[in-house]
């Protein structure tokens, strides 16, 4: 569910654009307005989504798009291009120190997934370093903290030192540095207790953990979940401490996580790594490509544009419309529309690179098979029939012959009927409106069943905000 | 910030202020912008400046009340049609003078959250064994909320148990055990990796046989799109409700305030499996507002019962709607 939103409109404000050979300013005020939308449900701070956009906007005027063949599309490729890039662009490597032990910090609100992380960080270091990771607890505070990091110690087989709760996590991390030089440790990892950014105290305390420890990684632990505190939270921890790098955590969830965009526009450091559960070893490095993508929440929208713009005529594409709005749709033209779906890949792959149409399909139930079905029974009709649709409709003899033809029953015809008049309401429904909105580029857009096709509208329009920052 | 931008949020703002003047504001209160205190009064002063200038109703003060609203982390959606509400009204009574643009602000979020119920914060514990059960995502802070309870009912003579539910993570039995040696009351447990619905099961048992009023169900942090926690939780549920008719008396859904837009998300599938009394919004001790649970009150008509103010014990307070939307606006210039 979290995927569709932002394709969604997306795809909105590309129906709306297409069929002209560029954008005008407009079209992209328009195109910067859904994208802003989206980035708000996505949870991206509205500062952030403000620059991100403007940057954007420059960028869209600036480049070729103007006189390319897609438009609207390439556009789509620019913003998601634009949020890889300050996301971070390629994965950043972690590396140790070349000699003597590294040495890393977490903190973070309460809750954020600290003394987890700590735990899958270490297993993850030592599993690709092959050092010897050691453990400090120093989370006083909450009730059971050390014994939680003590068990996930155990559960790993890492090391942790701890000294309970009544000496001051100053003094433990002193003990805990002289304990790893002692035992040879070369990874040490230093769990805190979590903390309020505006928690003047505990802000302290960690500053003195910081000069104490002087840690060569700082890192800031954040909840995918978080919303628009995320500036804050990021801007304060970083100020206080000059974090080197983040986490996310629990991507394992339904949340965009534009958190992680705030985030990364606030500090300027990689975000490093990323959690995905509970288990120790559901931890992985961050990659900011799968990120941009999950935040727009475009699925795969980039490759379905690819496939679809390979693979279709577009004449072909804009005589079928034609035909469509005239109120003429016939048989013979639902076969060259299946032959395009055809040609555009597998039914089922690429109708789940379709914004809200995994949801759909569901409901809809439509399979390939069905599509072989629907072509069998088109196949057993006469030439005639094809083109007058009205023939078999008015004669049950000829839908029985139909049916035995295509080794179908009457109602699997009966259907294909109703399909088909669906489909030419549709249609003229369109033709009723601007032919702009009608996106020659985008063919999946009208193609689909038409049931769908008038769920998937419905929703549309409703939500228009006048976001114009 | 721009200076005119600042008069327009700040108009705003002179309403909400005079709206908190009008009562006796508690200590309290104080609390929900505990980082903010110092800065607050200054930014009373400039309003009260700016207030004198008349503003104009325009489509930058939309914006503004928009992005007022959008920082709340309150939903997209709401924020959309409640701008849109002003935009409607404003133009059917011809309104023109920002200043009474405020009021209709406040009313119409008055007239979202309350939705001409009576809004109960009450916890239903007059029941001979009330069972309270409560649930979330990770890290949200179930476990801390349960100690304060415990302790709030505690002072109202009840006798409490807390149920050790979340048999999952590392520590968890022991922090609660921890915080219902901190409250002062009896406790259950088995033994980590136990099954929680068993552990509800005799923890039910136990208190019916020791005359316990209330029992304080903990369960594990889950995720919501985790189709077979969310099975777990539903056992739960199924179970309690076999032990004691109209058990469990409140689900209570705990929500971090610094939640986003996926507060929705939580409030909307729990809700399916377990069918939410309430939600408890914590750490509003930092600078997050929690505005999703306003959406979540909009749109699926829970209420918000209580809000967590911190890390000790008695911080903890029911929640009160004026209080809230104070806090909403407290520190945006
Ligand atoms: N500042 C602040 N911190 C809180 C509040 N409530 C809980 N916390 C902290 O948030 C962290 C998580 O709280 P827990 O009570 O363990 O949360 P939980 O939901 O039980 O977590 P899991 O069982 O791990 O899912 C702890 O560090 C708590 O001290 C609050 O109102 N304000
Ligand atoms: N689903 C999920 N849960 C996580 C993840 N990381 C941590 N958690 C859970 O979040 C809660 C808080 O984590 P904890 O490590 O105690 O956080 P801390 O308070 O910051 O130290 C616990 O219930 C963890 O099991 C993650 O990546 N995904
Ligand atoms: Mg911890
Ligand atoms: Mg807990």
């Amino acid at each position: 569910m979290a995927f569709d939103q932002l394709s969604d409109r997306l795809q909105m404000a590309l129906r709306r654009m297409t069929g002209k050979a560029r954008l005008t300013d407009k079209d992209i005020e328009e195109m910067m307005r859904e994208v802003r939308l989206s980035l708000l449900e996505a949870d991206v701070n509205f500062k952030v989504v403000k620059s991100f956009t403007q940057e954007i906007k420059e960028k869209a005027l600036n480049e070729k798009i103007l006189k390319g063949l897609n438009p609207s599309q390439q556009v789509v490729k620019v913003v998601h291009e634009a949020l890889k890039e300050l996301l971070g662009g390629e994965t950043s490597v972690f590396s140790l120190k070349a000699q003597g032990t590294t040495t890393l910090m977490l903190t973070g609100l309460q809750g954020s997934g600290k003394t987890t992380t700590a735990g899958k960080l270490a297993q993850y270091i030592r599993k690709h370093h092959k050092v010897t990771p050691l453990l400090v607890a120093l989370d006083v505070y909450r009730p059971a903290a050390v014994e939680q990091l003590k068990t996930i110690g155990e559960q790993l087989n890492i090391d942790v030192f701890e000294k309970g709760i009544d000496s001051k996590p100053v003094d433990i991390a002193k003990e805990a540095l002289l304990y790893a030089e002692k035992n040879a440790y070369n990874f040490i990892v230093f769990d805190t207790a979590g903390r309020l950014h505006i928690d003047e105290d505990m802000m302290d305390e960690i500053k003195q953990l910081k000069a104490t420890i002087d840690p060569d990684e700082i890192f800031l632990v954040l909840d995918a979940m978080t919303g628009q505190d995320a500036v804050s939270v990021a801007d304060h921890f970083h100020q206080s401490l000059g974090i080197t790098g983040s986490i996310i955590t629990k991507l394992d969830g339904d949340t965009r996580g534009g958190a992680a965009l705030s985030l990364r526009k606030v500090t300027d450091v990689p975000i490093k790594f990323m959690g995905l559960g509970e288990k120790l070893d559901a931890f992985d490095v961050f990659h900011p490509e799968r990120m941009a993508s999950r935040i727009l929440g475009m699925g795969d929208v980039l490759t379905l544009i690819d496939k679809v713009t390979e693979n279709v005529d577009e004449d072909d594409m804009m005589n079928l419309m034609e035909k469509m709005m005239s109120g003429k749709y016939n048989y013979n033209d639902f076969l060259k529309q299946l032959k395009m779906i055809r040609r555009m890949g597998s039914l089922g792959g690429l109708m789940k690179l379709i914004p809200g149409m995994n949801k759909m399909m569901k409901n809809a139930d439509i399979d390939e098979k069905q599509l072989v079905y629907i072509e069998a029974i088109i196949r057993s009709m006469t030439h005639e029939e094809r083109k007058k649709p009205d023939l078999i409709k008015r004669s049950s003899s000829r839908r029985r012959r139909i049916a035995e033809g295509s080794g179908r029953r009457v109602s699997d015809v009966n259907k294909l009927i109703q399909n088909l008049e669906q489909q030419t309401a549709m249609f003229k429904q369109m033709s009723k409106m601007d032919p702009n909105q009608i996106d020659p580029h985008n063919p999946m857009k009208n193609m689909a069943l038409p049931q769908q096709n008038r769920k998937a509208k419905k929703g549309k329009g409703k939500n228009r905000g006048g976001f114009r920052f | 910030m721009a200076c005119d931008k600042k008069g327009k949020i700040g108009v705003i703002m002179g309403f909400i202020k005079q709206l908190f003047q009008s009562k006796k504001r508690k200590e309290k209160a104080q609390k929900y912008n505990l980082g903010m205190a110092k800065t607050r009064q200054s930014v009373f002063n400039q309003l009260d400046d700016l207030l004198t200038q008349n503003t104009k109703i325009s489509d930058a003060l939309f914006e503004d009340i928009e992005e007022i609203f959008i920082m709340a982390d309150i939903g997209v959606d709401t924020v959309i049609s409640m701008v849109n509400q002003l935009r409607e009204t404003v133009e059917l009574k011809k309104i023109h003078n920002a200043e009474e643009l405020k009021e209709m602000i406040v009313e119409e979020m008055f007239k979202r959250y309350v939705k001409e119920d009576v809004v109960d914060t009450n916890l239903d514990t007059d029941h001979p064994l009330a069972v309270l059960l409560f649930v979330g995502v990770n890290g949200v802070g179930k476990t801390t909320t349960i100690g304060k309870v415990a302790h709030l009912l505690k002072q109202k003579d009840k006798r409490v148990m807390m149920v050790a539910g979340d048999t999952f993570r590392a520590g968890a039995i022991n922090q609660l055990r921890i915080w219902s040696e901190r409250v002062g009351c009896e406790f259950y447990q088995k033994e980590a990796g136990s099954d929680p619905s068993s552990v509800m099961f005799e923890a039910i048992r136990y208190a019916k046989e020791h005359g316990i009023d209330v029992l304080l169900c903990d369960t594990a942090g889950r995720l919501q799109n985790k189709k077979n926690l969310m099975n777990e939780l539903s056992k739960i549920h199924r179970v309690i409700g076999r032990e004691i008719d109209g058990a469990p008396h409140e689900t209570l859904l705990v929500v971090d305030a610094t939640t986003g837009q996926n507060g929705l998300s939580q409030a909307k599938i729990f809700n399916e499996v377990t069918t939410l009394s309430g939600v408890i919004l914590t750490k509003l001790d930092g600078t997050a507002k929690g505005g999703i649970a306003l959406a979540v009150r909009e749109t699926l008509n829970i209420p918000i019962k209580m809000v967590g103010l911190g890390e000790k014990i008695e911080d903890l307070e029911y929640f009160d709607i004026e209080e809230y939307i104070y806090g909403l606006f407290s520190d945006i210039v």
